[in-house]
């Protein structure tokens, strides 16, 4: 690994050289700088707006103008540090288009309740990031604008859905970002570019303003440098929004995390999820980071999830089947794209349609409407629900027995662009890992492991509904311990 | 493997205009994907188990019934592709069925 602190290129003016280094704090500590009046919250402002807008990663869908930072509120605690967000949260007059040829120019007439959260708390919007059509993906390949790249390798994909959120963080062009994860589309991105990502609870986070892909499973969570900024983000957009029924409110406040040992902490290694299927390096990663948390003081057993192997199959029809019935709105009428198509009504939807969708959110719509399509229903849907359940049951059980499950959070390390869009379901397997966990509603986080060939690899950490506080805390000791520092955001010019 | 007839009915259901590539391809892709899915076949008999649509136990959720102002439709209208006499417009649906 690459050594802490290296410093900018000499040409800099000292001036110039104090922002760079101010772009290379975390958010919590830059947050702290802002509010003890060491920093200057419109330089960061204008410093983070500029990496943004010469970002070479395509991480970027739309980038805030020059000029003035947004006003605050008088005590925002956030200090006025940008967020850059994921396309599908509506931003009011801002382009949400969701990475979909389909909501073209979409211009909001409201922002997103995280969204708001956020600004409120003084973290105004920075820019939106690229993502997976309908954050239909594990790659950032599947977005009408073209795919991002990752900063570790720019041959190589970032990781998906919110690709674009993942690579803005690992690169440093953004402090931190928000994205939504469904079956894992925080946490896969957060580890294939070496930085934190937290999926919360469901619940725990509004949905209203997402754009939606799967309801029952769409969860939005923080991408940071490390684990402390996860819990200072997470805590700023969570919370009970009369606007989203399924939203409830958290037990307690989010704690910053300070946990420096793994002292009685019960980690149960699902025997199913760490086996076949893991490449070797990522394996190595993670028995690594085994031993660093017995070092802490935890214990690690092996535990059994008897049916997370069919949790990708059960995912692959709960996701595709509400997302055939949530996209079935883009029908040309009241936003986004119309196809020029002569004909009727109905015509005119199948057109817009067949030339708004790319090819995977069609693939998803076809197998979503073919799993609730009389006569199948049951056999696919039905029994997918049911398993959804025993997924569940799994864990409940678990958790009798252990604090946290871990695993690695992907198989493999980021991938090259184009080695798995020619196999839909090569691409699907990518989420193995992450997937049960959406099943089950319960929060998981990723963070760095180390490296393999070159690559990051990461961590999940997951506990039961609501342990967010003690899960942060955990991760914070395991981050501090294993001393990951190789991001490529410690070291920009 | 799904027949050409099935992935055209499909696409029908789901309001999508397929080519005849895309046909081809997605009946290939989607037997791919359900060979695997059908895995979940082999948990044997699951009548005994409730289906989960919920994962958090939520009660109820229930605003007061107070008037807000809503969206005005001048708003809601401006992001359609096409609009007229404060509505939405759209081709005709054709001659109705006799």
């Amino acid at each position: 690994m690459r050594p802490r602190g290296s410093s900018a290129p000499g040409a800099a003016s000292p001036s110039e050289r104090s922002s760079r280094s101010a772009l290379t704090l975390t958010a919590a500590a830059a947050v702290a700088r802002i509010r003890a009046g060491e920093l200057d919250a419109a330089e960061l402002w204008e410093g983070y707006r500029a990496r943004a807008a010469a970002d070479e990663h395509n991480a970027y869908t739309w980038v805030a103008d020059g000029g003035d930072p947004p006003a605050l509120g008088a005590d925002a605690p956030l200090g006025g540090l940008p967020v850059a967000v994921k396309d599908l949260f509506c931003t009011e007059g801002v382009p949400s288009q969701a990475g979909s040829k389909i909501l073209e120019g979409y211009l909001p007439p409201y922002t997103a309740t995280s969204v708001e959260n956020l600004a409120r708390a003084g973290a105004p919007l920075l820019a939106k990031t690229n993502q997976d059509e309908f954050a239909m993906g594990s790659s950032t390949e599947n977005s009408a604008y073209g795919p991002t790249l990752n900063p570790w390798d720019v041959t190589r994909v970032p990781g998906g859905s919110s690709g674009g959120s993942a690579a803005a963080v690992a690169a440093g062009s953004a402090p931190w970002a928000i994205g939504t994860d469904t079956g894992g589309s925080i946490r896969q991105p957060a580890a294939l570019c070496g930085i934190v990502g937290l999926k919360p609870t469901y619940g725990a986070v509004s949905r209203y303003g997402m754009i939606a892909f799967a309801s029952s499973l769409d969860q939005a969570g923080p991408f940071t440098r490390d684990v402390t900024d996860a819990a200072l983000l997470f805590g700023a957009m969570a919370g009970q929004d009369p606007c989203d029924s399924t939203s409830v409110g958290l037990p307690a406040p989010v704690a910053l995390p300070s946990r420096t040992d793994l002292r009685g902490v019960r980690l149960g290694v699902p025997e199913e999820l760490t086996g076949e299927g893991i490449e070797p390096g990522v394996l190595a990663s993670f028995h690594g980071a085994l031993d660093v948390a017995r070092e802490l003081g935890a214990s690690v057993e092996p535990c059994k999830l008897p049916h997370a192997p069919h949790a990708l199959s059960a995912y692959y029809l709960i996701a595709p089947a509400e997302a055939s019935s949530n996209l079935a709105r883009y029908d040309g009428v009241r936003y986004g794209f119309r196809a020029d198509a002569a004909g009727d009504l109905l015509h005119m939807y199948t057109e817009t349609r067949a030339q708004g969708f790319g090819a995977e959110v069609k693939r998803r719509i076809m197998l979503g409407t073919y799993a609730l399509s009389s006569g199948y229903y049951d056999a696919y849907y039905g029994r997918a629900q049911k398993v959804r359940t025993r997924i569940r049951e799994d864990f409940d059980a678990a958790w009798e027995r252990f604090d946290f499950v871990v695993t690695p959070t992907s198989p493999t390390v980021a991938f090259a662009l184009g080695a798995k869009t020619a196999d839909p379901l090569s691409m699907y397997l990518n989420d193995f890992c992450a997937v049960p966990m959406s099943l089950a509603g319960i929060p998981g986080i990723s963070i760095p492991s180390g490296l393999s060939e070159g690559l990051p690899v990461g961590l999940q950490i997951a506990g039961p509904a609501f342990s967010e506080n003690a899960l942060l805390d955990a991760a914070f000791a395991l981050e501090r311990a294993i001393g990951f520092d190789a991001a490529p955001w410690r070291h920009v010019a | 493997m799904l027949s050409r007839d099935q992935v055209l009915h499909v696409a029908r259901l789901a309001r999508l205009e397929l080519t005849a590539a895309e046909q081809e391809r997605m009946g290939e892709e989607l037997s791919a994907v359900l060979d695997h899915i059908e895995k979940i076949g082999e948990l044997g008999d699951l009548a005994d188990v409730a289906p989960t649509s919920h994962v958090i136990a939520v009660e109820n959720a229930l605003r007061a019934d107070e008037p807000r102002p809503s969206l005005p439709a001048e708003v809601a209208l401006r992001s359609a592709p096409e609009s007229d006499m404060g509505g939405f417009r759209v081709p005709s649906p054709g001659p109705a069925p006799a």
